[in-house]
């Protein structure tokens, strides 16, 4: 839990965008729309919510992020460099021989980074196991899974979803980034999803519909989850593929391109 | 005090595990709707606690361990072979394998010897597939006795493991005790004329065979494969050399398995003879195990044929 201010939170998620597109337009390659439509609620996560030290990445009593979306790799890197987990240095060698930031999150390679993603969803069911270890040990950490919402086209989605009521597991949060594009489209027409809030419920889960770009709900809504007993909760995050770069959002075609140079020039003069 | 050699791997496993829990309470377990058959019920009755049911989702429950195992934990999640091998792929790739959790997946219902069930319930592939997962551990026990030391060996070394039990009571090859050692062949009989590399149940079959061989003074050495990964490279280079001739036999198919991996290591080392017993790229069909085996070419006179077969090609300095 840190100080920050709601405006301050803002400003901090505006450089984790900058951050985002200068990465991937060195890489050459990558996924910026999710990384941007996610923005707002990592930053909420790490700046304001989660209890942890990046001086102590193993730190037993932390609260647990599982970035299920592991395309979304570069918004983590872009935090974790920010709250110093390593080098800002670091982030310019994302995707490049060499270097601990991998294309797709990888546990053993970068501090900070708990579960190795990329093959989509498997987070929920990670995250289930992070928070059953909690209830058996009686810590009090929390655990917080973020999901694309092109994610929830997998089967073991649901099967998480039927567990984690099950074990009444209320130190489990899900965050669906419900930027509505994935790679072939959006997705509604790629496999609706909707009824989507109703499935959650249906599953026996608290589910919290909230605007995924105004910090104040983001963090409101973190806060209230703290105090939802017996259960876990789904927060439904509406937000904007390609968030903050005019050109990005909602636009299909940056679910995994990298801005060429004059693109990226614009993206960055408009994150400044 | 439990008798192990009474009991079928499964229940040894199912046992031990009872035994273990009561002194490491990191020793969580995880079942997909089987724990009446993989015997894990009894930890299950004897730490509720410590039991996670996961009904029939074996993908959630292979991701559900390795979040338990990230949080310092020791989960053992149990299910048949041939689920816990096909169902959950890339679960135990992302999950497990990848990021080296301390997974260990422990299946029983291993091979054809399950027999009445059929081919959507006879695991063949599970070892090709788990020998090809980097930073993987595989072994398929002998016996229950052997079964309970690689259990304990599990449990104190870390890292992702495969264990492949079968379903029915097979013969007690440990009657003396088992001094299991992680990626160590174990020389069962010492012989120079060839050698029987054998694993899981067919290494009590190899043994059948070389007392009959030994019979008409074809003296095999007969070698328990029961770590395949990583596999005891010196142990066969050294058989081939003092024998020169190998026999292999599992209860898995020929691609990718025991006799794929031995021939690897022969062919890069020291080339002898060799002559592979296991299924030959096929489905299996329902039937009592010892006739499932015989049809397959799975029994200890095949073993002993084989032998013989190979010794004419065997070059004699």
């Amino acid at each position: 839990m840190s100080d920050y201010s709601t405006s301050e939170l803002e400003g901090i998620a505006r450089k984790l965008r900058y951050d985002v597109i200068k990465m991937i337009s060195q890489a050459g390659s990558g996924h910026p729309g999710g990384s941007l439509s996610a923005a707002d609620i990592v930053t909420a996560l790490y700046f304001k919510i989660m209890r942890h030290d990046p001086k102590r990445p193993g730190w037993p009593e932390r609260d647990r992020f599982v970035l299920s979306k592991g395309h979304a790799a570069p918004i983590l890197y872009a935090a974790l460099a920010q709250c110093g987990y390593f080098p800002s240095e670091w982030l310019s060698t994302l995707r490049k021989a060499g270097t601990c930031l991998q294309g797709h999150t990888d546990s053993t390679l970068t501090p900070g980074v708990d579960v190795s993603a990329g093959s989509l969803g498997q987070g929920l069911s990670v995250g289930i196991g992070m928070a059953l270890a909690a209830k058996i040990d009686k810590k009090d950490y929390q655990t917080y899974v973020l999901l694309g919402d092109g994610e929830c086209q997998e089967g073991q989605i649901w099967e998480a979803a039927m567990f984690a009521p099950n074990y009444k597991l209320d130190n489990l949060t899900a965050i669906v980034d419900y930027n509505g594009i994935q790679l072939d489209g959006f997705t509604k027409d790629v496999m609706n999803l909707e009824p989507f809030l109703e499935k959650w419920r249906a599953f026996k889960w608290e589910v919290i519909e909230i605007d995924g770009h105004d910090m104040k709900q983001v963090i409101g809504s973190l806060e209230t989850v703290k105090n939802i007993k017996d259960k876990p909760t789904v927060l439904i995050a509406h937000t904007i593929k390609g968030k903050g770069v005019s050109f990005m959002e909602n636009n299909v075609d940056f679910h995994g391109k990298a801005p060429n140079k004059s693109e990226t020039d614009i993206a960055l003069k408009e994150l400044s | 005090m439990t008798n192990y050699a009474d009991l079928s791997s499964r229940e040894a496993y199912g046992k031990v595990l009872v035994e273990l829990g009561q002194n490491n309470n990191d020793i969580i377990v995880l079942d997909a709707d089987l724990s009446r058959s993989t015997m894990t019920k009894f930890f299950a009755q004897a730490f509720p606690e410590r039991f996670i049911q996961c009904g029939l989702a074996e993908q959630n429950m292979i991701s559900i361990a390795a979040g338990l195992a990230s949080c310092g934990k020791i989960p053992f999640a149990s299910t048949f072979a041939v689920f816990a091998s096909n169902r959950c792929f890339d679960q135990v790739r992302m999950c497990v394998a990848q990021p080296k959790t301390n997974v260990k997946i422990v299946a029983t219902h291993g091979g054809i010897t399950v027999g009445g069930d059929g081919s959507s319930h006879q695991a063949i592939e599970d070892i090709a597939l788990y020998c090809s997962l980097p930073n993987f551990t595989v072994i398929v026990p002998s016996d229950s006795i052997e079964t309970v030391e690689v259990i304990k060996t599990a449990i104190t070394t870390k890292g992702p493991f495969y264990i492949r039990l079968g379903r029915p009571k097979t013969p007690v090859i440990y009657n003396k005790g088992c001094s299991f050692k992680l990626g160590k062949a174990d020389i069962l009989k010492d012989g120079r004329v060839a050698t029987i590399i054998a694993t899981g149940i067919m290494v009590a079959k190899a043994l059948e065979a070389a007392e009959k061989l030994s019979q008409s003074s074809i003296n095999c050495r007969v070698l328990n494969m029961s770590t395949l990964k990583p596999i005891d490279d010196q142990a066969i280079i050294e058989a081939a050399r003092i024998t020169g001739a190998i026999i292999t036999a599992e209860e898995h198919l020929l691609h990718g398995g025991l006799g794929s991996m031995v021939a690897q290591v022969l062919a890069n080392n020291m080339p002898v003879p060799m002559l592979s017993l296991g299924i030959n790229d096929t489905y299996c069909k329902s039937g009592n195990p010892e006739e499932l085996l015989a049809i397959h070419g799975l029994t200890s006179d095949n073993i002993e044929r084989a032998v013989k077969d190979v010794l004419t090609r065997k070059i004699v300095k």
